[in-house]
């Protein structure tokens, strides 16, 4: 996989997009179960990721994506901002400038050991690792763009019956069942976008 | 607020809300007095409820001691920043800053007693921790 300068921008384009458009109904999702302010504060970090274009674009991949990790982490504020901010820049520090696929499965699986690390988590306590670790073993297994966004979707519709053990939700016990996890729809958004623009050209 | 006496442990405090973070370090103040290095921070950067990493970082800078600092949390998220911050931290300082599962408020009381009395680092987060263990 190969991302010029320009696809580089689009790519960031289209994360920032699918964020910001989708803030009202993150938020929805997080006065349910949540504090109520995962929309605005994905959408405040992903304003100021965009706020560093041009000049984030002119960046290596690697580098890029490590930029947008340090700015969510410092903007975002609330758990998500070192939890999403931590998986783009440890995919930064564990992608090449180019990245064949078998890349991107490694780099992938480190980013989200990362994130347990992180949140002291693993997959199954209804945060976004219910959704990184599924579409990661899409990924892993093959699948193309279509079949990792396919799961993306489907894996954080299946947080909306789990039970919180992690995050602010898991103060509600069995009151957060019912109710999908902002932080796996966030994830999900995130993902859809990222191959809708890549087109998956790491079938390569 | 801050003020500086090298040699006992800081205490920082990390509350969602900036009023419970200066609070509780009113709290703290009324009890040890100056007798050690204290910093508070709460907020997002746009000043509504939440934590975020640069006033975290800020606040172990303010409240720093050669005998390390003890961060006081109060919801997940001030604990997920305040472990960020420290990652962030420069190497040689990093191990010295330790982040207290303790409640906010007792426990940055408690810890700044300890502190006050000359407690190294680790004595002064298990007193926070086993005061409601």
């Amino acid at each position: 996989m190969s991302l010029d300068r320009v696809a580089r921008e689009r790519l960031v384009r289209a994360l920032a997009g699918a964020v910001i458009e989708h803030a009202d109904e993150l938020t929805s999702l997080d006065q349910a179960i949540g504090d109520g302010d995962h929309g605005l504060n994905m959408k405040r970090g992903f304003e100021a990721v965009l706020a560093t274009l041009p000049g984030l674009a002119d960046k290596s991949l690697p580098e890029m994506l490590k930029a947008i990790g340090m700015t969510l982490v410092m903007k975002v504020g609330g758990a998500s901002g070192p939890l999403v901010g931590t998986f783009f820049m440890e995919l930064g520090k564990a992608l090449p400038e180019q990245p064949s696929r078998p890349d991107l499965v490694t780099a992938t699986e480190k980013a989200i050991e990362a994130v347990k690390a992180r949140g002291r988590s693993e997959a199954g306590q209804k945060t976004l690792l219910d959704v990184l670790v599924p579409v990661h073993a899409v990924l892993a297994e093959g699948g193309d763009a279509k079949a990792i966004a396919a799961e993306a979707v489907q894996a954080a519709d299946r947080t909306t019956p789990m039970q919180a053990i992690r995050g602010r939700a898991s103060f509600l016990g069995e009151r957060s069942i019912g109710h999908m996890d902002p932080g796996s729809r966030s994830a999900s958004l995130l993902i859809g976008a990222a191959v809708e623009t890549l087109k998956f050209e790491v079938n390569t | 607020m801050s003020s500086l006496r090298p040699g006992n442990v800081g205490i920082v405090i990390v509350s969602h809300s900036p009023k419970i973070a200066e609070g509780a370090a009113d709290m703290v103040r009324q009890m040890v007095g100056d007798a050690v290095p204290l910093a508070w921070t709460g907020g997002d950067v746009d000043g509504g409820l939440g934590t975020n990493v640069a006033g975290i970082l800020e606040a172990i800078e303010t409240a720093w001691s050669p005998a390390g600092v003890a961060i006081l949390v109060d919801l997940g998220g001030a604990e997920t920043n305040s472990e960020m911050a420290v990652e962030m931290l420069p190497e040689d300082r990093r191990a010295r800053v330790l982040v207290c599962n303790a409640p906010v408020v007792e426990g940055a009381v408690i810890a700044a007693t300890e502190s006050s009395g000359g407690s190294p680092l680790a004595a002064v987060k298990r007193s926070a921790e086993e005061f409601y263990a």
